[in-house]
């Protein structure tokens, strides 16, 4: 068991014969992804990387029954590439793309609520179940099949994380980069509550940073909802207020969306947490085999 | 990116709310002929900084006569004004705004931003104009109003007469304070702004509402769809090198530590200016090179961090996912050559191709340290900072 992707997941790309578009489709067919098309607007008909191209969304779903979408749009038409892909019935919207404007996602956020569509990113780096499905910018080689579920708001940081439970002999169930963005689509909870009933996974890692409330809100869930060991990291004990740190979403505001205040949130929820980035798999080695 | 005062009264007026009279002036022998157009026979005369706490620290002054006005903007351009916001190195005044004063009855505090939690544009108001917003926040909870804008319908006039009503407006304040809410959500909207404040939103001896100041930050990620605002950028109230690192896409903000920093990743670039803080230092930068880190990224990013005295030892720690290690190895040591470098460096290097950079290190020749452990490279580069 994973959650949302295994080796049975269809994928097309969105972007596909661009260049982050090509590269990365490779890199997942590569990695075993079981790759069925992609879209590029005007392409329709052609074959890229062995794989049928098409001019729409719904014209891929409807020839490969795709469930899952990888999008490498620019900025400027991201918002445009998810609602075709939610208007077309695609479950699983991976947005990888950075930069997109923040009203852009708020008006994508409410067209999406109420649908089936669940969107993962913007700004992410994708979510992957190890050995099976490769949805994303993630180095495929560091991943091993395994016992962890990890979710993370930043890219290099969760490879960190991914890294380090490898090296424990740990692996990974899935992991899912849920972006830096201010608005975003899954949470954390949302994730937590996959991997609660996920039977592969038996411990969680929740990689957090500076700036909102979403690391307070997975704390109050946790203590709520969770049976299974969580270790959390946050990021940006040294970030000055009011500066963004190159995430959108990063920046302390009115003295809220502080890491000391997440640490307290989370630590009186019973999660075990690292005060450095070095030591989350050895925590969580020390943790599952107690 | 954010606005000036006048630039940001100026998108007000397109908005129809309403704003003092005001001419904003870049020279002293301007302040004559902006007085005489305002009219009356006392002027505001107020810096144009991008920080708040201008008062305060004396950016904003009632003059009562036109030698006044004229000596006060004098004394102003050119200077450099320090808030408690703004740091100890304060931010220069290149333009003042000269305007008409108002008679103030009330003052309120209303602001329009994204609020994250519920993924909408919400207004704030308090009757506690003038004040602090985050203080006010932090002592009185209760005497903020929020209202959260449903993007599919709009503001609606029932959440204007909620904040009317909380405010204790009456009478023709109501539907002024409508439209000055309908203008600023327009304005919101339109411009792809992330926060416009008005502290204070005054009453005047008339009874009318008018924005006494006015504040607006820009989504930075919207601004290739507002050419016209982008020509409102002030680079000089922006950290010089922050701007040298934006035009390199880099990510770059200053500290005041000692030990600089260079990432791939946000997320990294953060956790490693926190371990630096773990081990006994303090960061001297964060620093993003983002994903695709080329030599001559990293050459630049060496540059940056050099250029920033303090910095006694520097810390390179990449981790390798799609861009391969030796590539990123190659790129120091072409930067090292080029740049020289005076202070110790130290290098971790992870994921995809680690070994081969690590060893292209070693056998570089360089002054060049190596860690391939986190923990490690922390307290290498502290112990080499410390002398």
């Amino acid at each position: 068991m994973s959650i949302l992707i295994n080796k049975h997941t269809k994928v097309i790309c969105q972007g596909f014969t661009g260049k982050q578009g090509t590269f990365h489709s490779e890199q997942a067919i590569a990695y075993g992804t079981n790759m069925v098309g992609g879209v590029t607007p005007g392409k329709g008909g052609q074959t890229h990387l062995g794989l049928p191209v098409f001019n729409t969304v719904h014209d891929a779903v409807l020839q490969t029954g795709a469930e899952a979408t990888m999008i490498y749009v620019p900025a400027a038409y991201a918002a445009d590439a998810i609602l075709e892909a939610a208007d077309a019935g695609v479950k699983v919207i991976v947005c990888i793309t950075e930069g997109i404007p923040v009203l852009d996602m708020l008006k994508v956020k409410a067209a999406l609520n109420g649908g089936d569509s669940i969107l993962i990113g913007p700004n992410c780096p994708g979510v992957i179940t190890p050995g099976e499905c490769k949805i994303g910018i993630m180095p495929g080689s560091i991943h091993q099949p395994g016992r962890v579920g990890i979710i993370s708001r930043s890219g290099t940081l969760t490879y960190e994380a991914v890294f380090q439970t490898s090296n424990e002999g740990l692996g990974q169930s899935s992991c899912v980069g849920i972006g830096g963005d201010p608005i975003h689509g899954m949470s954390f909870i949302d994730c937590l509550e996959l991997f609660e009933q996920d039977a592969q996974t038996e411990g969680i890692v929740l990689v957090g940073e500076i700036g909102g409330t979403a690391e307070e809100m997975a704390a109050d869930y946790i203590r709520q909802h969770v049976s299974k060991p969580v270790v959390a990291y946050i990021a940006g004990v040294t970030a000055p207020p009011g500066k963004r740190m190159g995430h959108a979403g990063a920046i302390i505001s009115g003295g809220g969306g502080t890491a000391d205040g997440k640490y307290a949130a989370l630590e009186a929820a019973g999660v075990s947490t690292v005060r450095s980035p070095a030591g989350i798999g050895r925590r969580m080695a020390e943790l599952l085999c107690a | 990116m954010n606005l000036h005062e006048y630039q940001s009264k100026g998108l007000f007026r397109n908005y129809a709310i309403p704003v003092p009279d005001g001419v904003p002036i870049s020279d002293a022998v301007d302040v004559e002929n902006a007085a005489e157009s305002l009219g009356g026979d006392r002027w505001v005369v107020k810096a144009q900084v991008h920080t708040g706490g201008r008062g305060k620290a004396g950016g904003v002054v009632l003059a009562d006569s036109l030698e006044q006005a004229h000596s006060e903007a004098q004394r102003l351009l050119g200077s450099v004004l320090t808030t408690h916001q703004t740091g100890p190195q304060g931010l220069p005044v290149h333009e003042v705004l000269i305007e008409k004063p108002t008679v103030i009855a009330r003052e309120l505090y209303l602001s329009v931003l994204v609020d994250r939690a519920t993924r909408r544009v919400a207004f704030m108001a308090s009757q506690a104009g003038g004040m602090n917003i985050e203080e006010v926040a932090a002592a009185t909870p209760e005497k903020i109003i929020t209202i959260s804008v449903n993007p599919v319908v709009g503001l609606q006039a029932f959440q204007c007469r909620q904040i009317a009503f909380a405010y204790g407006l009456e009478g023709g304040q109501i539907g002024e304070l409508q439209a000055i809410m309908q203008g600023l959500y327009k304005l919101f909207m339109e411009k792809d702004a992330s926060l416009i404040e008005i502290n204070p939103l005054v009453v005047d001896e008339e009874g009318h509402l008018l924005a006494l100041d006015a504040k607006i930050n820009l989504d930075d990620n919207a601004l290739y769809r507002h050419a016209d605002l982008l020509q409102m950028r002030d680079l000089t109230q922006e950290d010089a090198r922050e701007a040298a690192a934006a035009e390199h896409q880099l990510n770059y903000i200053s500290l005041n530590g000692t030990i600089g920093c260079m990432v791939n990743g946000a997320g990294l670039a953060m956790a490693t200016m926190d371990l630096v803080k773990l081990h006994g230092a303090e960061p001297a930068n964060f620093l993003d090179v983002g994903g695709g880190a080329t030599a001559e990224r990293v050459a630049e990013a060496f540059k940056l961090i050099l250029s920033d005295s303090n910095v006694k030892a520097v810390l390179v720690n990449i981790f390798g996912g799609i861009v391969r290690c030796d590539l990123i190895a190659e790129g120091i040591i072409a930067a090292v050559t080029e740049v020289g470098i005076s202070v110790p460096v130290v290098v971790r290097l992870e994921g995809t191709n680690a070994q081969a950079g690590l060893e292209m290190l070693n056998h570089s020749g360089l002054n060049l340290d190596t860690a391939d452990d986190l923990t490690a490279a922390a307290q290498k580069v502290v112990a080499l900072a410390a002398g």
